[in-house]
């Protein structure tokens, strides 16, 4: 697979990789079946993403994509992050292979469901 | 480290010094009369005599080809067109290479009809779906000598005796097995059988098919009248060369290399099955090929181990969906009716008997240590999970694709 060096920077050194016990928004997506399941954790506080890790079972676009939003999201106020597209990640980690656009791509559709998850949480 | 041989191999020293100088100086057509023509034919008979004593074949049963590829076409399709007015119906087994498979669906498309045998969770077929499956309208069976993703071995002898009782046709395909354990056509009962030179330390583009006297096929490729019209236009000669060459090589070191091989074979199996948890063998334990292995590990994707070992220097491969161009997981293990997760977490390793610097331990280590670090980040591994079913178009009603 053709990966742009910073996919492989963040499939080789994944940042915020951990389960977080006290998140209070949790978002799972994907399908094992598939190959790809991310579940993206945030810590909010005043509207704002102070933390935020994930876990992903997939390959190293779904790993690479999921380490990098982490990077994206943390410290926007929640508006912003869902505002955050699959496109958007793919730009900053360079581009991905065509065919890992719609399968491997999930790390906006993890937040997003992590972000909807603290709204039911918190209402 | 290079552990996939059975995607291909090197192309060995010897093998390359033989065919040398018939790029450059030996150019001649094999088919013309003057010198350097007769030069080119003679290497050409060399190399037909050391395939066929490879296999225990005559020499006028061997013809040239392109590869195992355009073997495998070549032996269904010239025997389909050949008999068609017979019978139409052809059997197969589910885990076919994809020249067999796609050759089929191309003659299904042509209103042949094909069965396609259930393997078992061994990788392996039964007898008695083999007979049942029989009819008056069956002209051929093709079966598998070994696969090339689990390296299990059919009954291909017990499978020829029954096509030879029935005036079946039989092919085989022996492109994994050919050089890694015994290839003998009269042994094997078989009409038809693929080669390919690139798996073993040959060169690319060129393998042979066995066509047993006696048996005709259509010629798919027609033109000048080469390989007795079999399989026209200008013979590959250096590639012809180099793979009766390895040939040679293969069938003088057979049994050192089995000895060696299926002993780091079974050393790999016994401790990566020992050293990591939820890790399993794919294919039948016994019946298999002397260098290959493959494995599945519970709760990790392989295209994502795949390039964990390659960072380590191991190439190895996967049938993981993520891996393949087309997005489909491995139709093989799916055969062998593994969970398709499971599927994802497989992975291949096909050894080289030239791999002496190859250290078990190390390699386990370092898979091992790749597994673990991919199941810590993994949602899969020792959690339950309440996930939102989302699924690709592939899987069902997947929105993700």
């Amino acid at each position: 697979m053709d990966y742009s060096e910073k996919v492989m920077d963040h499939f080789a050194n994944p940042r915020n990789c951990r389960k977080m016990e006290d998140a209070n928004g949790v978002g799972t997506v994907g399908n094992p079946t598939c190959g790809d399941l991310m579940t993206i954790y945030i810590k909010v506080e005043d509207d704002v993403i102070q933390d935020i890790s994930f876990q992903t079972f997939g390959c190293g676009a779904a790993i690479a994509t999921s380490s990098m939003i982490t990077e994206i999201a943390v410290g926007k106020t929640l508006e912003e992050a869902l505002k955050i597209s699959r496109n958007d990640v793919a730009e900053e980690l360079d581009g991905l292979p065509p065919i890992k656009m719609h399968c491997s791509n999930l790390a906006a559709d993890g937040l997003q469901a992590a972000i909807e998850n603290y709204y039911e949480n918190n209402q | 480290m290079y552990l996939d041989n059975s995607a291909t191999t090197q192309v060995s020293e010897e093998v390359f010094n033989e065919m040398e100088p018939y790029f450059t100086q030996e150019f001649g057509n094999p088919s013309t009369l003057y010198k350097i023509g007769r030069e080119s034919k003679k290497a050409l008979d060399l190399a037909r005599q050391r395939v066929a004593d490879a296999i225990n074949a005559k020499p006028e049963e061997i013809f040239f080809t392109s590869g195992g590829s355009e073997s495998d076409n070549l032996a269904i399709k010239g025997i389909a067109f050949k008999l068609a007015k017979k019978g139409k119906h052809i059997i197969t087994t589910n885990i076919e290479h994809p020249a067999v498979k796609n050759t089929l669906g191309f003659l299904e498309s042509l209103d042949f009809k094909v069965t396609y045998l259930p393997v078992y969770e061994d990788g392996l077929i039964k007898i008695e779906d083999l007979k049942e499956a029989i009819t008056d309208e069956t002209i051929l069976i093709t079966v598998m000598h070994a696969n090339n993703e689990i390296g299990t071995v059919q009954p291909i002898e017990e499978i020829g005796k029954i096509a030879r009782e029935k005036k079946i046709k039989f092919h085989t395909d022996a492109v994994q097995s050919f050089g890694k354990i015994e290839v003998d056509v009269e042994k094997l009962n078989v009409d038809l059988l693929s080669l390919s030179s690139h798996k073993i330390n040959g060169p690319k583009g060129v393998g042979a098919l066995y066509i047993k006297k006696g048996t005709r096929v259509v010629p798919l490729i027609h033109g000048g009248g080469q390989e007795k019209g079999i399989r026209s236009g200008t013979e590959n000669v250096p590639g012809i060369v180099g793979f009766g060459k390895a040939c040679e090589l293969a069938s003088q070191q057979l049994e050192q290399h089995y000895e060696k091989l299926s002993s780091i074979r079974d050393e790999l199996i016994e401790k990566v099955l020992a050293t990591i948890p939820e890790a399993y063998l794919n294919g039948d334990r016994e019946n298999r090929l002397p260098n290959l292995v493959n494995f599945r590990f519970k709760a990790i994707e392989g295209e994502s181990l795949i390039l964990l070992l390659d960072a380590k220097g191991y190439q190895a491969s996967t049938g993981s969906a993520c891996s393949s161009n087309t997005l489909e997981a491995s139709p093989v293990l799916t055969a062998l009716g593994l969970d398709p997760v499971d599927v994802h977490g497989s992975l291949r390793i096909s050894l080289a008997p030239e791999s002496d610097e190859f250290d078990v331990d190390e390699f386990v280590n370092v898979i091992e240590e790749s597994v673990s670090r991919l199941r810590e980040m993994s949602p899969l591994w020792n959690q339950e999970l309440d996930y939102d079913g989302v699924m690709c178009k592939k899987h069902d009603d997947c929105r993700l694709c």
